[in-house]
């Protein structure tokens, strides 16, 4: 009885505290929702009205798309290759060696490429502009702009949605080509399978909306990246530490809404897009 | 003769949460006037400021500038009226990205149709005037507070604003670059503006402002000129003079240093 009562208060405050911090995961998850979508809206409104800065567009292209080159090709190359040997050594025991090129095609441009380019640009890209926008925030910059008259959506967040959304597709096309070309490489020296072979069942095996399903969900997952690293960053306090929490939300937030989205819409390319 | 009202703050009330800033905040800046506005840490003096400028939104109440009431406008209609309103933020908030040049070019850039060589004359003409003459490729992290500070001033005043909001300019600053940037908004009070100073720097104040309004528990309950401040024996009043000798004595002890 003695024991009950004083185990009591200890449960009450364990589920008080508990209750307390599902309710603030709950909001702060209904916060992050409506102020991803305020912030969609607002972009949609300004996008088509001028002015029009496409030289921040492009100094944030170079910025986001143009230093980011050798990382994706580093991947891409190290992906294909690690492919190619995986199934190859895979399906040797089953004599299924020659299959290695139509599925490591396939695998890549379908989603190894899209999925892995941009879990590394979430990373590298969404770190970078919520880094970026968040120390702005701190250091009244944000304020500046409006204060001056203009838009913080026009200046910071189309930029870097746009440029995004051009430099993660093409990157992503990059990651392809290269990731095939360290497949074809291992294919060749560690699977005996020659180059015009593994060129020759690459191509049967894919098809042009293989390339352009992996191309779009890209550009779903640029948006999102983007979109939820410009919003968090707005929505930055407390100085630096406010800043590096920032960061860290928006690379773990950015990439598990790349994984669970992936599979939504690669359930639906499979419904409505790939031949096989 | 008093001049025309430019800004009218009515009543205004501001809540954060359960915080209660502003429990009916209500003051007139005539134009050609300075108003100083005194108050303690967190009684929500920059939060007026912000407020006039639309970067918050009042619970309650009105402002009205030039007779339009700046809280019931859209971010777009905002837009157009913070062309007439500078604001010269604590630490200058400069985009650190831009050299000092196109800091100052910005706003110009932004709302005028001048061409780069005129917007270039201007941008130098404002730089002299700050005494930041030569400076125009360098980077904010290159500029000491002060000169951050005066370049914040310059890029505020570009535009030629009908009123000019200084949001604790001196704060954080020396004596020497104090002093610099007092004389550098007196030689601006030298060709009329007006403006509203917020600001724990009393000496300074004194030395700029015609008006002087303290913010106390949400509200201001005492607004009169600089020389009835002087003089009042008021013990809100009293309080904050006592402060101002304080720290001017300090400022003498520094500069003897």
């Amino acid at each position: 009885m003695i024991q009950s009562e004083a185990t009591a208060p200890r449960e009450a405050t364990f589920l008080t505290v508990l209750s307390r911090r599902l309710g603030k995961r709950v909001f702060d998850a209904l916060r992050f929702a409506g102020g991803f979508g305020l912030l969609s809206i607002q972009v949609f409104r300004e996008l088509f009205k001028g002015p029009f800065y496409f030289y921040l567009t492009v100094e944030q292209l170079l910025s986001l798309g143009v230093r980011s080159v050798l990382l994706v090709a580093v991947t891409g190359l190290a992906t294909g290759s690690v492919m190619a040997l995986q199934f190859g050594y895979g399906l040797q025991k089953f004599g299924g060696t020659l299959y290695v090129p139509k599925i490591v095609a396939l695998s890549i441009l379908r989603e190894m490429g899209p999925v892995f380019t941009s879990l590394l640009l979430a990373g590298r890209i969404g770190s970078g502009i919520a880094s970026e926008v968040a120390s702005m925030n701190v250091t009244q910059q944000i304020d500046a702009i409006r204060a001056l008259g203009t838009s913080p959506i026009k200046r910071i967040v189309i930029p870097r949605l746009v440029a995004s959304l051009i430099a993660l597709p093409i990157l992503t096309l990059f990651a392809d080509f290269i990731g095939i070309f360290g497949a074809m490489m291992i294919a060749k020296h560690e699977l005996n399978i020659n180059t015009e072979f593994f060129i020759a069942k690459a191509l049967e095996a894919i098809t042009f909306p293989d390339l352009w399903s992996g191309m779009l969900k890209t550009m779903v997952f640029a948006y999102f990246i983007s979109i939820t690293a410009c919003w968090k960053g707005f929505n930055t306090d407390k100085g630096t530490v406010g800043v590096g929490n920032t960061t860290t939300w928006v690379v773990v937030t950015s990439s598990i809404f790349i994984m669970i989205s992936d599979f939504f819409l690669t359930k639906l390319f499979i419904l409505g897009v790939y031949r096989n | 003769m008093v001049n025309r009202v430019v800004l009218d703050v009515r009543e205004v009330r501001k809540s954060f949460g359960e915080k209660v800033v502003h429990k009916g905040v209500s003051f007139q800046v005539h134009e050609r006037e300075i108003l100083a506005l005194f108050g303690g840490s967190g009684t929500g003096k920059s939060v007026i400021l912000r407020s006039i400028i639309g970067l918050e939104k009042p619970d309650s109440g009105e402002i009205l500038f030039e007779g339009h009431d700046l809280t019931k406008m859209t971010e777009d209609e905002l837009k157009q009226v913070r062309l007439k309103i500078g604001y010269v933020f604590q630490n200058g908030a400069l985009f650190d990205s831009l050299t000092v040049e196109e800091n100052l070019s910005y706003p110009l850039e932004a709302h005028t149709k001048l061409s780069p060589s005129e917007i270039l004359t201007k941008v130098n003409a404002m730089l002299e005037l700050i005494d930041m003459k030569g400076s125009n490729d360098l980077l904010p992290a290159e500029l000491s507070g002060g000169m951050q500070k005066r370049a914040g001033l310059a890029r505020a005043i570009i535009m030629e604003p009908k009123i000019i909001l200084f949001d604790e300019p001196t704060a954080g600053l020396d004596p020497t670059n104090t002093k610099r940037l007092i004389q550098n908004i007196n030689r601006l009070k030298t060709l009329g503006i007006t403006g509203i100073f917020v600001t724990h720097d009393i000496p300074s104040a004194f030395e700029i402002a015609d008006r002087v309004a303290i913010l106390s528990e949400g509200r201001i309950p005492i607004i009169d000129t600089v020389e009835n401040i002087r003089k009042s024996n008021d013990p809100l009043v009293q309080s904050f003079i006592s402060e101002a000798m304080a720290q001017e004595k300090m400022s003498r002890i520094r500069h003897a240093k």
